[in-house]
């Protein structure tokens, strides 16, 4: 009796339909995509019903980590083309007496995340590739006693440079209050009197039947 | 994913023109588009954060004189944060500093807080809450602006609704205050101010939370 011959399957499988199914995929997260910013100490916002979205544009960032450490940032406005960043930098840098160079203000713009420091550490900041240095300059984060308000001084050049820059608040759900009130405190003095404060949507609702 | 490129067995000793296949590998390309995907899911911040919006008053400057506004001492509740997530009230105002009223201890939860604040501003939320119903119901396609512009004429109409001083106790977080505001919205409450604890205040928190520490010990 001749032997049953299977027919032999070749291995391949045809991939062309994953590679279509992943060509979307990727397609999408492109196009989707905002880049999650590194940040210099982990913030957890805390909750709220407000769901209004965060500006885009014209913000700057005041950012209150659990240990007590203040953060700054702030952004180029609607049009890149203006350099706001650097502006603001250099004219830090006049109230300071420091020269901050070309290259350092193009490294200032481009640096995407917060900052916590003194300016009179920026120049090494900047010209520093290492993280481990970046990270040792933040211990402290950026003065804000009456001695030295450096919060303050950024704020005035910051709305300066940008009269239509609004505050935002982000803080850390255990920031200590009196932190957040100096904070507000310092804010107000430069007239600012509108916050916005960065929290986490969280639907909550009271019915009818409950009261 | 790997492809194994089965070998054609060549009969006899005829020559064919080699037959090349049609099909491309595709391998090396599905392995850069995982590796793309990947990292693009991995650093998407997919949903924008939320803001919430507050606006405090101008600071007084230091030789203006300004009247601070009058306010009904009926409807004033005095809500001070303080810390391990406890809220403390008392209504109306201290009028003898020797001998303050008594501070009631409550929480964040919607038993607590939210429950007290519903209850002194039923009417408010009520009147609201059934205009947005029949809204919904009557108008659906009112839009949300002119829906908002409505119901800030109803709050700026109301002068029945509480009138909410927070004070935060040195010791209390960011957290409470965001939640205390946040009670504020859902609550629907429409005059609130963020004030500075005074004196008395603190010392009468500080009266609470040594009660209750002493208290705790005696129950197990």
């Amino acid at each position: 009796m001749p032997k049953i011959k299977l027919p032999t399957k070749s291995p391949h499988i045809d991939m062309t339909p994953m590679v279509d199914l992943f060509s979307v995929v990727l397609t999408f997260l492109m196009l989707t995509t905002t880049m999650r910013q590194p940040e210099p100490a982990p913030v957890d916002t805390p909750f709220s019903i407000s769901d209004k979205t965060a500006p885009d544009a014209n913000i700057m960032t005041v950012m209150l980590s659990k240990d007590s450490r203040v953060f700054f940032n702030i952004d180029n406005g609607t049009d890149t083309s203006l350099h706001f960043k650097g502006k603001i930098l250099t004219e830090m840098g006049k109230r300071y007496n420091i020269t901050f160079t070309p290259g350092e203000v193009k490294l200032f713009e481009n640096y995407p995340s917060t900052f916590g420091l003194g300016i009179q550490n920026m120049k090494t900041f900047l010209n520093s590739k290492d993280v481990k240095v970046k990270e040792s300059l933040q211990l402290k984060g950026m003065p804000i006693d009456s001695l030295d308000n450096q919060l303050a001084t950024w704020i005035l050049a910051a709305r300066q440079v940008n009269p239509n820059v609004q505050a935002c608040i982000k803080g850390d759900v255990d920031a200590p209050y009196p932190l957040v009130k100096k904070v507000l405190d310092i804010l107000q003095d430069k007239n600012v009197n509108k916050f916005n404060l960065i929290t986490n949507l969280e639907a909550t609702e009271v019915k009818q039947s409950e009261l | 994913m790997a492809e194994i490129i089965q070998e054609d067995k060549q009969k006899g000793g005829k020559k064919k023109p080699k037959h090349h296949s049609t099909h491309i590998d595709m391998t090396p390309m599905v392995d850069l588009m995982c590796l793309l995907i990947t990292f693009f899911m991995l650093t998407t911040a997919f949903s924008k954060a939320k803001v919430m919006e507050i606006y405090l008053p101008e600071k007084i400057k230091k030789n203006e004189k300004v009247e601070p506004p009058k306010i009904a001492e009926s409807r004033t509740i005095n809500i001070i944060l303080g810390p391990n997530n406890k809220v403390y009230w008392y209504p109306g105002r201290i009028k003898d500093i020797k001998n303050p009223p008594m501070l009631q201890i409550t929480d964040y939860s919607d038993q607590g807080i939210r429950k007290l604040l519903l209850d002194r501003n039923r009417l408010l939320f009520k009147k609201v809450a059934k205009f947005k119903e029949d809204m919904i119901r009557e108008n659906p396609t009112m839009n949300r602006d002119t829906l908002a512009a409505n119901i800030r004429r109803f709050n700026k109409a109301d002068d029945s609704g509480p009138i909410v001083l927070i004070k935060a106790y040195k010791e209390s977080r960011y957290a409470n205050i965001v939640d205390i505001i946040d009670e504020m919205a859902i609550c629907n409450i429409v005059r609130y101010a963020l004030v500075d604890i005074n004196y008395a205040e603190e010392s009468m928190v500080k009266a609470a939370i040594g009660q209750t520490s002493t208290a705790a010990p005696s129950n197990p």
